[in-house]
């Protein structure tokens, strides 16, 4: 029982990084910069939505309560969502939302690939799925960071900015919870303190390719991880959670 | 929960705002034609145009744009400026001495079924 509980948010807590990251790329749908960019953005939305769906199917089916993957990525409270706070960012300028895109996708890529190893044959089998589409966000969003940071002056100087902002959340990556490190007692989860060296290096090689300064800081924000989120969460949820809760069980 | 949201979205609603902004991107990036090969034993087949800065970006729109339903196995990338096309001024004297030569048409011989594509 304990274990099926650790094994639920262990799988919810990998679902919330997808499906809030791609609620924040589905808002860019028809106001992405160029009509090429936009759909390539809505695509990797998809992307993550539907690997949120298999998170969701599997957690409803561990919890076996009864609840659907609706139920899960709809009908929670803010604080029961354990996303990071670097997916929730909002979309302040292209230069945010590639930067929050890259590092979570090279973060996502080396989790993906660790996940491939899980005793756990429905997550190896989702991580598996995933890293062909995951390898392909890291490679358009990685290239416009250098677009970006090799560009103009004014693209460096917004890119820039982006890096500097949120690079303050990119440590909760690499936090573990209570039900992370059960999860990689068993041989499940993915010990994610040991991503964290590699992670930092190629993130700072590709920068330092982009000429973005990496940014140096001893302080980093958390908090999503344990449910405590930022101030845009709600905003997010209120959008997202407003079909299902004004037309409880709604189909398309 | 539905993808189809977004996908509606996509394919509706916001393509009269996409168009215009396509449009007026034509200040900034190159235009570049798409060509994809559906399946192997295929040719590449023109399937459109869009902008890039570049070739590799020319690649990676056309994946997105051209070949979300999985409509390619390959793509190759032309910068529209290099393609030289034949004058509409001169369809007269290019193709019209064609027509006649109807001889020209191997509709004489009988191909087998095997024969696809021809």
């Amino acid at each position: 029982m304990k274990q099926n509980k650790n094994l639920y948010n262990y799988i919810i807590g990998i679902a919330d990084n997808s499906l809030i990251l791609a609620q924040r790329l589905g808002e860019l749908c028809g106001h992405g910069p160029t009509l090429e960019t936009d759909i390539a953005g809505t695509n990797i939305s998809l992307d993550l939505i539907g690997q949120a769906r298999n998170y969701y199917q599997y957690a409803a089916k561990v919890q076996n309560e009864g609840k659907t993957e609706d139920d899960l990525a709809f009908l929670r409270l803010e604080n029961q969502y354990r996303n990071v706070l670097l997916v929730e960012q909002p979309n302040e300028h292209f230069g945010y939302v590639m930067g929050r895109q890259y590092l979570f996708d090279v973060f996502h890529l080396m989790f993906l690939s660790e996940m491939l190893q899980s005793k756990d044959e429905t997550l190896a089998a989702i991580a598996k799925k995933g890293i062909k589409e995951v390898s392909y966000h890291k490679r358009f969003s990685g290239d416009w960071i250098k677009r970006l940071g090799d560009g103009t002056e004014e693209s460096n100087h917004n890119i820039q900015e982006a890096i500097d902002e949120l690079w303050a959340y990119t440590d909760e990556l690499f936090d573990q919870t209570e039900a992370d490190k059960a999860m990689i007692a068993e041989g499940i989860g993915v010990d994610t303190s040991k991503l964290k060296e590699k992670y930092y290096e190629e993130v700072s090689i590709l920068l330092k390719e982009a000429t973005i300064e990496v940014p140096e800081r001893k302080y980093f924000i958390k908090g999503g991880k344990k449910g405590v989120h930022s101030e845009h969460m709600g905003y997010i949820l209120t959008e997202m959670q407003y079909m299902q809760r004004t037309y409880p069980n709604m189909e398309w | 929960m539905n993808q189809d949201f977004l996908v509606l979205c996509l394919e509706s609603g916001s393509v009269a705002v996409l168009i215009q902004k396509h449009t007026n991107m034509s200040k900034n990036w190159p235009l570049w034609e798409i060509f994809v090969r559906s399946k192997n034993g295929l040719e590449h087949r023109h399937f459109g145009s869009l902008h890039a800065a570049d070739a590799d970006m020319a690649l990676e729109n056309a994946r997105d744009v051209y070949t979300r339903r999985s409509e390619g196995v390959s793509i190759w990338v032309v910068e529209s400026k290099n393609i030289t096309a034949s004058n509409p001024e001169h369809n007269g004297e290019l193709f019209e001495p064609a027509q006649d030569k109807v001889y020209r048409h191997p509709t004489f011989y009988d191909l087998p079924d095997e024969v696809k594509h021809m």
